[in-house]
């Protein structure tokens, strides 16, 4: 057994090599012309991209707070697996807009270099579910019924990019609300208290409802040159499959009116709920606390 | 105490990729087969490990015991004309 | 492959009646591998539970103090690096609790004796992670210390234990290099970054090498561990080894190790080193490390919080099964 390379060891004699190890990976865009269409006002493009992997990365953010803490361990690595599928999707988006803007801004400096006000993600993704499992849930059913019917729609967009990501994403949020609906089902059918805790958990979310269909100007202009979708457009299959869960799991739709907005003005234009500045204080303290730092 | 409610083991076999056979690569818990599917795809094959997967309750299983060992499995080691290279071809004869 | 029921030259051999102890001894002293289903001794069962039980929560508890730095990663990269390892630490816990099951304990019972004190984990993470040149610094010398003590496990001679060592090591390939580059690339960047580093090193250095175990003429269980192939490396052997794979590793970085009687010695053709503070080791090991109760809090709360979810789950599925036969019935 050779220490030089502790890992050389493990190849000798492959004696295990009838077990399946993973190869294979793949850059996800490959191949994808980056260019940016021409028929579109790369500000907004720019800008909807922001929407799209803001929603992600913070909801992502609000995933990795349970590591280590889920109910069982393999719920702690299944929650890790959809906040890295997040997050992924999040990097891809946070990427075209830095193009499509072409301030020379990365990934990184947009995640950790904005302030509050120009984040572009609905209010859902930044509401902080704490310890309670079954609000995280409701969170994620919500929000991956939502992505889902968007990015299935988004596989056809004009931008060959938000094209591809939408396509590889549509895999992953189906993943994503199927293991939110066996939980949804799992509690609405368990025990009585569990029942009592999903019906408290969707009520905590339902208020955010709203907001994700509440078309923005920019969606709108850009979905009229097939770029995006407007929202509105989702809200009867989204309300289909939410409902189809719940009366799966013997629970009804929460009793809880919308949130109204701040003259007129919401996630998407960059007002936020008083979570979203204790979850960027967090996430960005590090990164800004070393000018020039590389990582 | 919550002992009681702990979730039954299943034990997983993953296919690495068509053409093998589903090959025995762990156990985890869960409270029925569909989670535990769905476990094992996130446990067993996060790495790009498998195209197919098969989850048996742990107890659904039989195995044949250590003492059985010799009435088992030793009637089958003496026969070697099972194996292809027990007959003598000559090298020069082609295809076989 | 080998054999060694057949290798036996006594009488009893020929007719097949080995005692099971003999079957035993010699299966191992063979290296072969013992099964689930095998006769074992107890005293090797015991230890066998011990010590996997005790590397499983190692995995699980050790997923704290990295765990701290996911939310604060300071680039979206690093952030998925780091939740995919944390990730993996729960996976590899999960394996080693699936192999100690196989010798007739169930997970619940060892969640119990982890939040209940009576098994231990590595002492290692009972320290703080305070920067997060942590993150680079725990990869680079906790899972390379990890490794050094994992690696022979491949070939421990009690099989699913081996088997789950060996996709452990497989999948840890990536943890101790993503923590090199990650110092690396800070020791690239600013002067900050660079103290960062070496601040984290001064601090890890010693706890590192206690990972090992007390010295072996102290350690109580090493010698009938080495003759069952549970352990493969005394403590000593393992120390030296490590410290003679770190010190390329950090000359390459730029950083040192806070040991003042560390050199080289060209007789023997290794590193001399200084001992560990083993007062400070049994302290830890005895409780008042500085993160101890934190470490057992958290996952205390994590198991008894999660408790509805798993009664809620398990109800679910015993109605679905009387709903099932139900079905059955009237059909």
């Amino acid at each position: 057994m050779s220490f030089d390379n502790a890992y050389e060891s493990l190849l000798e004699g492959d004696q295990d090599a009838h077990w399946a190890f993973g190869t294979g990976f793949h850059e996800s865009l490959a191949g994808v012309d980056r260019a940016l269409p021409s028929t579109v006002d790369t500000a907004e493009l720019a800008a909807y991209c922001l929407m799209l992997g803001d929603d992600a990365l913070i909801l992502s953010q609000r995933l990795a707070q349970w590591c280590s803490r889920a109910p069982e361990l393999e719920e702690d690595v299944a929650l890790a697996n959809i906040a890295l599928d997040l997050l992924g999707q999040a990097r891809l988006l946070l990427a075209r807009a830095g193009e499509a803007e072409g301030r020379g801004r990365d990934e990184d400096a947009l995640a950790y270099l904005r302030d509050e006000g120009e984040f572009r993600n609905v209010h859902l993704v930044e509401a902080d579910c704490g310890d309670d499992f079954a609000a995280t849930i409701a969170q994620l059913l919500v929000f991956s019924t939502y992505r889902l019917a968007l990015f299935t729609r988004l596989a056809g967009s004009a931008d060959p990019v938000v094209a591809a990501i939408a396509a590889k994403g549509v895999k992953e949020l189906a993943y994503h609300r199927d293991h939110a609906a066996q939980w949804v089902l799992r509690l609405g059918d368990g025990t009585d208290y569990s029942r009592e805790r999903m019906l408290a958990g969707l009520a905590r979310v339902w208020p955010f409802v709203e907001e994700l269909f509440a078309p923005h100007r920019i969606e709108l202009g850009l979905a009229e040159a097939g770029v995006a979708v407007d929202p509105a457009e989702l809200r009867s299959e989204v309300d289909g499959v939410l409902d189809t869960v719940l009366s799966a799991a013997g629970l009804t739709r929460p009793e809880a009116r919308p949130l109204a907005t701040v003259a007129g003005r919401a996630g998407r234009d960059g007002v936020h709920t008083e979570a979203m500045g204790y979850l960027l204080a967090e996430m960005q303290h590090i990164a800004r606390s070393l000018p020039g730092a590389v990582w | 105490m919550t002992s009681k409610a702990s979730w039954p083991l299943y034990e997983v076999f993953v296919r690495g990729k068509r053409g093998l056979n589903h090959v025995h690569v762990g156990s985890l818990h869960a409270p029925d087969a569909e989670l535990a599917l769905r476990n094992a795809r996130d446990v067993y094959t996060r790495r790009n490990e498998g195209v197919s997967i098969w989850v048996v309750p742990a107890e659904a299983i039989t195995a044949s015991s250590p003492d059985e060992k010799d009435p088992f499995f030793e009637p089958s080691g003496d026969k070697v004309y099972r194996h292809p290279t027990f007959y003598a071809i000559p090298d020069d004869v082609p295809h076989l | 492959m080998s054999k060694p029921e057949s290798e036996g030259q006594s009488p009893e051999s020929a007719r097949g009646e080995l005692s099971p102890q003999d079957r035993f001894d010699r299966m191992v002293a063979a290296d072969s591998r013992i099964e689930p289903r095998d006769w074992m001794p107890d005293g090797y069962r015991k230890t066998l539970i011990r010590q996997i039980a005790q590397h499983a929560h190692s995995e699980i508890i050790g997923m704290q103090p990295e765990g701290n730095w996911i939310t604060r990663a300071p680039s979206l990269r690093r952030k998925a690096i780091l939740l995919a390892k944390v990730q993996d630490e729960a996976g590899h816990g999960l394996y080693l609790y699936a192999a100690t099951e196989t010798l007739g304990v169930d997970r619940s019972e060892l969640t119990e004796n982890l939040i209940n004190g009576r098994q231990k984990y590595s002492s290692i993470f009972n320290y703080p992670t305070l920067t997060f040149a942590d993150v680079g610094v725990i990869g680079w010398l906790v899972d390379g210390a990890a490794i050094c003590n994992q690696v022979p496990l491949c070939r421990t001679s009690y099989g699913p234990y081996a088997r789950a060592m060996i996709r452990i090591c497989k999948e840890e390939s990536f943890h101790q290099r993503q923590g090199y580059e990650l110092l690396m690339t800070m020791m690239s960047g600013t002067q900050a970054q660079r103290d960062l580093v070496q601040e984290s090193v001064n601090r890890w250095w010693w706890p590192a090498l206690m990972m090992f175990g007390p010295p072996d003429a102290e350690s109580s269980n090493t010698e009938q561990s080495m003759a069952w192939r549970i352990k493969r490396d005394t403590n000593d052997e393992l120390r030296q080894k490590f410290v003679n794979m770190s010190m390329p590793q950090a000359e390459k970085l730029g950083v040192t190790f806070p040991d003042p009687e560390l050199r080289w010695n060209a007789e023997r053709g290794q590193y001399d080193f200084g001992q560990p503070d083993w007062a400070e080791f049994w302290r830890v090991v005895g409780g008042d490390g500085p993160c101890n109760r934190q470490r057992i809090a958290h996952r205390r709360k994590a198991h008894e919080d999660g408790a509805w979810v798993r009664e809620a789950a398990s109800a679910h599925a015993a109605k679905a099964r009387a709903a099932a036969t139900v079905g059955e019935v009237a059909s």
